[in-house]
This record gives structure tokens, C-alpha cells and sequence, in this order.
């Protein structure tokens, strides 16, 4: 089969990669772009640990070909922030003790951008239901939504200030 | 998982889908979401050379509502279906179940087309269909032809779409009065044990008519004659309620799987039902 060039814009910078249509955006990111940010974890649409950004919708790139993101806009955690500059969410996640093995937070944490981007002010039920989609094996979750609640505090007192 | 090879297609019009799909004949699949198709193709489940990917084509996307009539492109989402505030005022039962459906990523890309066309009894979008009469579009290369809902399932994964035909929109009558969609599942993202929707108007004390279906309780959805008989024109007593529970329990005809056997699954649909109804009933 032969490989065909594709067309991304991934964490803001454009990129051409050389694939197979089959190729699954996952390995796109990881294997040819060396962003290893998303995980995967179960490899079968469940767990979310692979959830990346893709033209605003949280979506699972263990099961988008890459001929399918052919000309998409992809944000990974990668594009979020990075060690020396963390996102607010990152931050929060680090003071809430929102993780424990870490796994699964590349995806919690994307997943979680967008559902701030589409309701800042979500109630405890909508962000569970909001992460619903995303399986964390270690913290219970608890945590997890305590720090994405104290993210969005944050993200509306900073809106706020700015106004 | 790694799928096996396929050629991809990425048409921009309806008529262009349909002439790669009658070029290539069961070599062909289209794909919308691809939620389903993919895991099949990563399994190696199926096997297709040629995958169409729908998600370029403008023609089959978007909700219209016109004085009382729904039509909904195959290629809309269902977080679209759940952002709709037209869709939402004109048949709020299809937000009810589409946020019961797999989880936010999927429901993201999932489609409305992709999940009534698989033909795949544990989705939930087609027993909505059958509550709600919808009729479904077909384009294939002779033209298009209209079929309802509740003709359009054989069996599973078989219906009446012809392999050259592409299903490209759903339609169906706004709803006015009682609605709801009841669904057991074992944990967020499953597939439904047993999943009822019903429809119910009233006029003065007595119910003008009622439209009852069910999703994964046989190989196809159930649209229950018999139990919509039972209350229309009843007053909607307990009496009716348990006489029509029962008779889409008989209707029904679940076979035993991982979500557990007979007896379990006609339990839950009793319960989803009886619900289904009592709801439908507060909002009529």
C-alpha cells in the first residue's frame, strides 16, 4: 500500500507526514511526530487516554485514521503548556493531587480543556459527565474533579481581572 | 491494532459517493463517525478495500425544522443533536437519548446517520426512530427512495438499504406532548441491557395516541403494536400502564449475552418501559 502525504497542524505548527491511510492518528502523533502525550491505554475507543483535540471536539485518536485528521487542527497536552510554563489545568491537577500514576492525565486534562471551553462554569455532575469518557484507574476521580472545578475558578477570576 | 490496507475516498458530493461505492461494490464501505467501523477494522473483522469517508460532503449535514417536519442530515452529530435548541423545542426525546449514548469523545463524531444505517440492534438512535415514525432517506444510483423506520430493519447488521445506497437523511414529525427515552446500562459508554422510548398525547383524560419502541431487546428494534394499542384511548390508569408494560415485554425477544440472560433482560425491559411510560405520561 503505498504511503501518501498528509496535511496537520498539530499544537499550532503545520506538518506533512508520510503514511499509510490505515495509519492511526495515535501513532501519527507518537511514532512519526514524537508526541507522546497521548497514551494508549486500551486501544478500543474506551479508556480516553489518547484523547487529543481535534478542530475544537475532544476525540479518541486510537480510532481516527490518519487520512480521516487529513487538513484538521490538533491540540494535544503537549500544546497546553509545557514543564516551565504549566497550563492552569496542569497546575491545578499538581495541587489537587488529580493524579497518581499519570497515565491516563494527558487525556483527562485535554478532554478537560475543551469541556471548559464549552461550559466555564460546569456544576460537579457536568464535569463527571464531561469526563465521562475518560478512565482514571487510580485516583477515584475525586481529585480529578476537584481540580478541574478549582481550574475553571481560576480561568473565570483571570477572565474577570482582564475585563 | 492495525487494520488491513484500504484505499481512501474522500468525496464532496452525495453523487460522487455513490458512483466510488457502485464502482467497487462490497469491496466498499462508507464511513461517518467510524466509531463502530473502526474497532471492526482494527480487529480485522472486516474487510474493506475502498473506505469512503461522508465527512466532506456539506449535503448531508445539518437540522432543519420546517412548520412540522424534522430532517436531520445523516452526517450530524449527536453533540449536535444535544446543542440543537431548534431540535431540541421540536423533539426534545432525541436529546434525552443521544446523551445516553457511548461517552462526550464519541458522541463528537458518532453520527445519527452511522447509528440507525449499521443496523446494529445495541444502538439506541434506531428504536428512537421507530417511536417516533421517522423515515429515512436513501440515495443510491438510480435516485432516492423514502422507507420508514419501522420497515427498514431485517435483522442484524441487515437492512433495507442496498449496497450501492447511501443512507442521507432522517426525518420525522415534531412531537407536542409526552415523551421519553429510558435506557439500563451497566456503567457510562455501554451499549443498553434494555432501552424504551415513548411517545404520549393526551386529550382531556384519555390518550389520542401513543407510539411505544424498543432498543437491544431483539436482533432488530421493536415497534410495539400491541402495547400502543392498549392505551390509546384508555385513560392512562394503572390498569392500561401494566397491560401495555406487559405487551411490550411480550414483544419483546432478548437472547442471552454478556449483559445476562432472558429472564434478567425482560426484567429490565419491564422496568424501562413501565418508566418510559409513567415519564411520557407527567409530560403529556
Amino acid at each position: 500500500m503505498t504511503k501518501q502525504h498528509f496535511k496537520l497542524t498539530v499544537n499550532g505548527e503545520a506538518v506533512d507526514v508520510l503514511s499509510e491511510p490505515r495509519e492511526l492518528l495515535i501513532h501519527t502523533l507518537r511514532e512519526q511526530l514524537n508526541i507522546t502525550g497521548p497514551h494508549i491505554g486500551c486501544d478500543t475507543s474506551h479508556c480516553g487516554a489518547c484523547t487529543v483535540d481535534l478542530d475544537g471536539k475532544s476525540v479518541k485518536s486510537c480510532t481516527v485514521f490518519v487520512a480521516q485528521a487529513n487538513g484538521a487542527d490538533i491540540t494535544t497536552i503537549e500544546g497546553l503548556g509545557d514543564p516551565d510554563n504549566l497550563h492552569v489545568l496542569q497546575e491545578a491537577f499538581k495541587e489537587h493531587h488529580g493524579l497518581q500514576c499519570g497515565f491516563c492525565t494527558p487525556g483527562m486534562i485535554t478532554r478537560a480543556h475543551r469541556l471548559l471551553q464549552e461550559n466555564p462554569n460546569p456544576t460537579e455532575e457536568e464535569i463527571r459527565f464531561g469526563i465521562s469518557g475518560n478512565i482514571c484507574r487510580c485516583t477515584g476521580y475525586q481529585n480529578i474533579v476537584k481540580a478541574i472545578s478549582a481550574a475553571a475558578d481560576e480561568l473565570n477570576a483571570a477572565k474577570e481581572a482582564a475585563q | 491494532m492495525i487494520p488491513a490496507a484500504f484505499d481512501y475516498h474522500r468525496p464532496t458530493t452525495t453523487a460522487d459517493a455513490v458512483k466510488i461505492i457502485s464502482e467497487h461494490g462490497d469491496e466498499a464501505r462508507v464511513i461517518a463517525g467510524g466509531h463502530s467501523l473502526i474497532p471492526m477494522m482494527k480487529l480485522r473483522m472486516t474487510d474493506i478495500a475502498h473506505l469512503v469517508d461522508l465527512q466532506s460532503i456539506e449535503e448531508l449535514k445539518g437540522i432543519t425544522v420546517d412548520g412540522g417536519t424534522v430532517t436531520i442530515g445523516a452526517m450530524t452529530t449527536q453533540h449536535e443533536l444535544l446543542e440543537n435548541t431548534a431540535l431540541i423545542k421540536a423533539a426534545p426525546i432525541v436529546k434525552e437519548a443521544a446523551l445516553l449514548i457511548a461517552d462526550p469523545q464519541v458522541r463528537y463524531v458518532g453520527t445519527i446517520g452511522g447509528n440507525v444505517a449499521n443496523g446494529d440492534p445495541v444502538n439506541d438512535m434506531p428504536g428512537l426512530m421507530q417511536t417516533l415514525d421517522a423515515s429515512f432517506t436513501l440515495v443510491g444510483p438510480n435516485g432516492s427512495r423514502e422507507v420508514k423506520a419501522r420497515d427498514f430493519y431485517e435483522a442484524a447488521y441487515f437492512t433495507a438499504r442496498e449496497e450501492d445506497e447511501i443512507l442521507t437523511a432522517i426525518s420525522f414529525a415534531t412531537t407536542s406532548d409526552g415523551y421519553a427515552y429510558e435506557k439500563q446500562k451497566r456503567k457510562i459508554g455501554d451499549y443498553a441491557t434494555a432501552a424504551a422510548g415513548v411517545l404520549i398525547s393526551k386529550q382531556g383524560g384519555t390518550c389520542s395516541s401513543a407510539s411505544i419502541a424498543l432498543t437491544n431487546l431483539s436482533d432488530i428494534p421493536v415497534y410495539c403494536e400491541e402495547a400502543v394499542e392498549i392505551l390509546t384511548g384508555s385513560s392512562l390508569d394503572a390498569d392500561a400502564v401494566t397491560a401495555a408494560t406487559q405487551a411490550a415485554v411480550n414483544a419483546s425477544d432478548p437472547q442471552e449475552d454478556n449483559r445476562g440472560p432472558v429472564e434478567f433482560k425482560k426484567h429490565c425491559a419491564k422496568t424501562v418501559v413501565r418508566r418510559a411510560i409513567e415519564r411520557a405520561i407527567s409530560r403529556a
